[in-house]
């Protein structure tokens, strides 16, 4: 058996492996990644598609800028247009006292570059009267948008693959280690690959190779809802999202230009691990057309045609497990994006391939280190 | 377990049959329907208050219409019946059922799907033009509103329903402007021995086809179709073919029927995680069962062409089969004279369907030939030429993939009209056999869902 060497092997062919396999070979880095099925066909291709930078953990939002600035050169960068809209997004919410909380974050320095504006009573009705009158404030992010989840990992890894990346579907890693200066990669059907370095992108499986390497994170998984109406004329171009303490409230909502609207939010399901699936459960679907109908009243004349779920992997601090392992040298991490990692996918893979070839990085992520789950020694 | 909770789902000829039989045995099914009143497809009944007979409404099968519909009748205060109730998704043990705009759950220990079948269609050029309908819309047009679907009328496509629409559009007094059908003669010849294991049925579908001659109707064998001739603001005009010796004809009217035959409704079995198989016969994928009706999952039943496309007799028989089966499964005591006598005569049956199949093919090569420019999936507007883009420049193989990349499917038919044929375009641009592609994944909810529900206690 020939074992194949390269200087970084990634694990897990999403939205984030399959960003960095790109920026590392235009790094010039020699790049395998490997897939247990098929690139990007769990959280990166199913999820809704928000490209929003508003409402993150403040400490998040200057990995959110640099992605956000890929985000807007994207057609350029991987030449596939990824259906990217920066149509704006709208964060509103159902109480008074909750508008000074939105105010609060539109006024944090590090939300300087989102240019949020805070609508409420007669500019609210102006420019929002579509929305319900529970509807009391929002704060207005005039760059960011929405994107076609579908199509975004995988066009990543075809421009990775014109640059040279090796992309291998179907391959399930079984075994990662260690030995002297270079790790050893095992497949499920027995093959071996060698690197420098080793990337875990693995999403919501993240954690099993972690473990390997002593470095158990206490990741959950849960299946966001989505469902989409049959098309309407194109009138809503603002992605809209409800912002609120109470889950059974919380609802986001985007029209695609075909006219067909996408909604999610509510209950989450348990997904099935074992065969890989994130069912939908009939009682989130009812939640959301209710909560819709509050929402934006309108949408009570529509069908819902579609739903679905995905698998996606959460930590306790709704934060990710970005960087350097806290353990073996050469190893990397990002993996556990928490139900919001579309939008800063590309950004994760340029920031991993700075990382990775250069041993820093410029945008803060030590937020994201997987040293903060270790244990007392 | 005497309390099993048994839901059928379908009240056509196997739902109803099967929910006589639990009956006779001492169960109570709840029997759901989306239509209406009972029937089915074929024994749909008409709406309260219509009186027209028995034979102007069935024809040949009116004894049958009317001696299902009496049984009915006789069962419907004795079961738990719901019509106008669309079972919309499942989990297991749970339908998620909606009717008049409210939403129920109702429990379940075992299920039995008889949800019967639609029209299989494959597109041609054109074929998104106001004025094409499916051959079973044609049908409906005609049964329910007694309206043909235009002045002239060009039915197209291949299998019995062709014949059958098409003479029934006769009876009505409507113009058949021809009928077009894409199997050659020579395919029924070496079909015969399969089709003469009924020879009844045969008999009648030549007596369809010698009506047809009669009225003077144009019927052309072995043709291609090649386009659906109009445009936006006028619809329909007419159909250019390739006539069986090779010429190129065209026909003009202003409405055309197609199909090719049936395709099962398999959608609940899908989301209840029934195995499916791939028909060789037919080129299609339905849901796996073993002879009597039991799928994959314990406790889910399918019977009917929900099942197996052999018809409405064979239905009745699969029905009255699946109730047998699943009082096996119940322990209760069956009789298997009974068992084997619907056994025996499905068998038969499958051997015409199998003629049927061989007789009127699924026009597979068809997709292959469609222009870049024909429209595939006719709710989201996608061609022949975006769909294979994804399989040539984005290397989508799989169905799935395909729809993922490419919309084909995602529309508000959930791939009821185009899977199919959105099968064949993929495989024939990666170059491999139709059921190395997949199968288009079912997804709630099965049919689309108002937003104006209400949840109402179960
Ligand atoms: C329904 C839903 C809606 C969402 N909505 C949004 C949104 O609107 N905006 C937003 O920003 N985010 C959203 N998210 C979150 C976002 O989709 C994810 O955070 C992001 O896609 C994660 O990308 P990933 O590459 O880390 O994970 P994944 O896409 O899960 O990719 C991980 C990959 O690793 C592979 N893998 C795992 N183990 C192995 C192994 N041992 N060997 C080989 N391969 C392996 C898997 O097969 C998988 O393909 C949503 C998520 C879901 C599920
Ligand atoms: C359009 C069309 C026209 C046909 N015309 C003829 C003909 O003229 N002559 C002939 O011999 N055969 C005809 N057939 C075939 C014939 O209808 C079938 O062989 C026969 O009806 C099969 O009986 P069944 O009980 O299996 O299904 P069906 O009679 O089709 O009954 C299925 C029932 O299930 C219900 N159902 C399905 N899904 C759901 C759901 N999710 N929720 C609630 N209810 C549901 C439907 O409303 C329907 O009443 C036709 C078929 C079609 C599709």
């Amino acid at each position: 058996m020939t074992v194949q060497k390269t200087d970084v092997v990634i694990v897990g062919g999403g939205l984030m492996g399959s960003a960095a396999a790109f920026f590392l070979r235009r790094r010039g880095q020699s790049v395998i990644l490997l897939e247990r099925d098929q690139i990007g066909q769990y959280a990166s291709g199913v999820n809704f598609g928000n490209v929003r930078r508003q409402g993150r953990f403040l400490g998040q939002l200057a990995l959110a800028n640099r992605s956000w600035a890929l985000w807007k050169r994207l057609p350029e960068l991987i030449d596939d247009d990824l259906e990217f809209i920066p149509s704006g997004h709208m964060r509103v919410c159902y109480r008074e006292d909750e508008i000074a909380e939105l105010e609060a974050y539109a006024a944090a320095p590090e939300a300087a570059q989102l240019d949020l504006r805070i609508y409420r009573g007669a500019e609210l009705l102006q420019r929002f009267g579509f929305l319900g009158p529970d509807v009391k404030g929002g704060s207005y992010a005039p760059h960011d948008g929405h994107a076609n989840p579908r199509l975004a990992a995988p066009a990543f890894a075809r421009a990775a693959t014109r640059l040279g990346a090796r992309i291998e579907e179907r391959t399930e890693v079984a075994d990662v280690q260690k030995v002297g200066g270079d790790f050893h990669v095992t497949t499920t059907d027995g093959r071996q690959f060698q690197s420098a370095q080793l990337l875990i992108t693995a999403g919501a499986w993240g954690q099993k190779l972690s473990a390997q390497f002593g470095e158990p994170v206490p990741l959950d998984t849960h299946g966001p809802q989505m469902a989409v109406t049959e098309p309407v004329p194109y009138a809503l171009p603002t992605v809209i999202g409800v912002y609120t303490k109470i889950p059974e409230e919380v609802i986001y909502f985007r029209q695609i230009p075909r006219g067909n609207i996408v909604i999610g939010g509510g209950y989450r399901s348990k997904p099935d691990m074992l065969n890989r699936r994130a069912y939908v459960e009939p009682r989130s679907i009812l939640n959301q057309v209710s909560q819709m109908r509050r929402l934006l009243p309108g949408v009570g004349n529509l069908n819902i045609i579609r739903v679905w779920s995905g698998i996606e992997g959460y930590l306790p601090d709704s934060l990710p497990v970005m960087g350097p392992s806290g353990t073996v040298d050469g190893l990397f991490y990002a993996f556990g994006f928490c139900g919001h990692g579309f939008q800063l996918g590309p950004g994760v893979g340029d920031v991993m391939a700075e990382l990775l070839s250069t041993g820093s990085t410029s945008t803060p992520i030590a937020p994201f280190s997987i040293t903060r789950f270790a244990l007392p020694a | 377990m005497a309390t099993a909770r048994v839901v059928i789902v379908g009240a056509g000829p196997a739902g109803v049959r099967c929910a006589e039989t639990l009956l006779a045995a001492g169960i109570k099914p709840i029997l759901i329907d989306e239509n209406r009143r009972d029937g089915g497809q074929i024994y749909r009944r008409q709406p309260e208050g219509f009186t027209r007979d028995y034979a102007t409404l069935y024809g040949r099968e009116a004894a049958k219409a009317q001696d299902l519909h009496q049984s009915f009748d006789r069962l419907r205060e004795a079961i738990d019946y719901r019509p106008d109730t669309l079972v919309w998704n499942l989990t297991p043990g749970q339908l998620c059922c909606v009717s008049q705009g409210r939403h129920r759950t109702v429990d379940y220990d075992a299920l039995i799907l008889c949800t019967g079948a639609t029209d299989r269609l494959m597109p041609i050029e054109g074929w998104h033009l106001a004025g094409t309908y499916s051959l079973g819309g044609a049908q409906i047009a005609l049964k329910n509103q007694a309206v043909s679907i235009g002045h002239r009328v060009v039915f197209m496509g291949s299998g019995p329903l062709l014949y059958l629409v098409a003479s029934q559009y006769v009876k009505a007094g409507a113009e058949v402007a021809a009928v077009l059908d894409t199997s050659p003669l020579s395919l029924r010849l070496k079909a015969l021995p399969k089709l003469l294991a009924r020879p009844g049925v045969l008999f009648t579908g030549i007596k369809l086809l010698a009506q047809l001659y009669r009225a003077k109707v144009a019927v052309h064998l072995g043709i291609k179709p090649l386009q659906v001739l109009g445009d936006a603001s006028q619809g329909v005009m007419g159909v250019r073919f390739t006539t069986g010796s090779g010429r190129t004809a065209t026909v003009q009217a202003d409405a055309v029927a197609l199909g090719y035959h049936l395709r099962p409704e398999t959608q609940l079995g899908d989301l209840a995680g029934c195995a499916m198989a791939f028909d060789q016969a037919s080129s299609q994928w339905w849901l796996a069962t073993d002879d009597a009706g039991r799928t994959s999952v314990k406790g889910v039943y399918a019977a009917g062409d929900g099942a197996k496309i052999r018809g409405a007799d064979a239905a009745e028989h699969a029905g009255r089969l699946v109730a047998l089966a699943l009082l096996e499964d119940l322990q209760q005591p069956v009789s298997s004279a009974l068992r084997d006598g619907h056994q025996q005569a499905l068998a038969v049956m499958d051997q015409f369907r199998l003629g049927l199949a061989q007789a009127f093919p699924w026009p597979s090569e068809q997709a292959k030939a469609l222009p870049d420019s024909a429209i595939v999936c006719r709710c989201e507007m996608i061609s022949a030429g975006e769909l294979r883009r994804t399989v040539n420049e984005k290397g989508a193989c799989e169905v799935n993939r395909a729809k993922a990349f490419s919309r084909v499917g995602m529309g508000r038919c959930q791939g009821r009209y185009c899977a199919h044929a959105g099968a064949e375009v993929i495989a024939a641009a990666a170059g491999v056999q139709v059921q190395e592609v997949g199968r288009q994944r079912g997804q709630a909810p099965v049919k689309p869902l108002s937003m104006l529900i209400e949840e109402v206690a179960p």
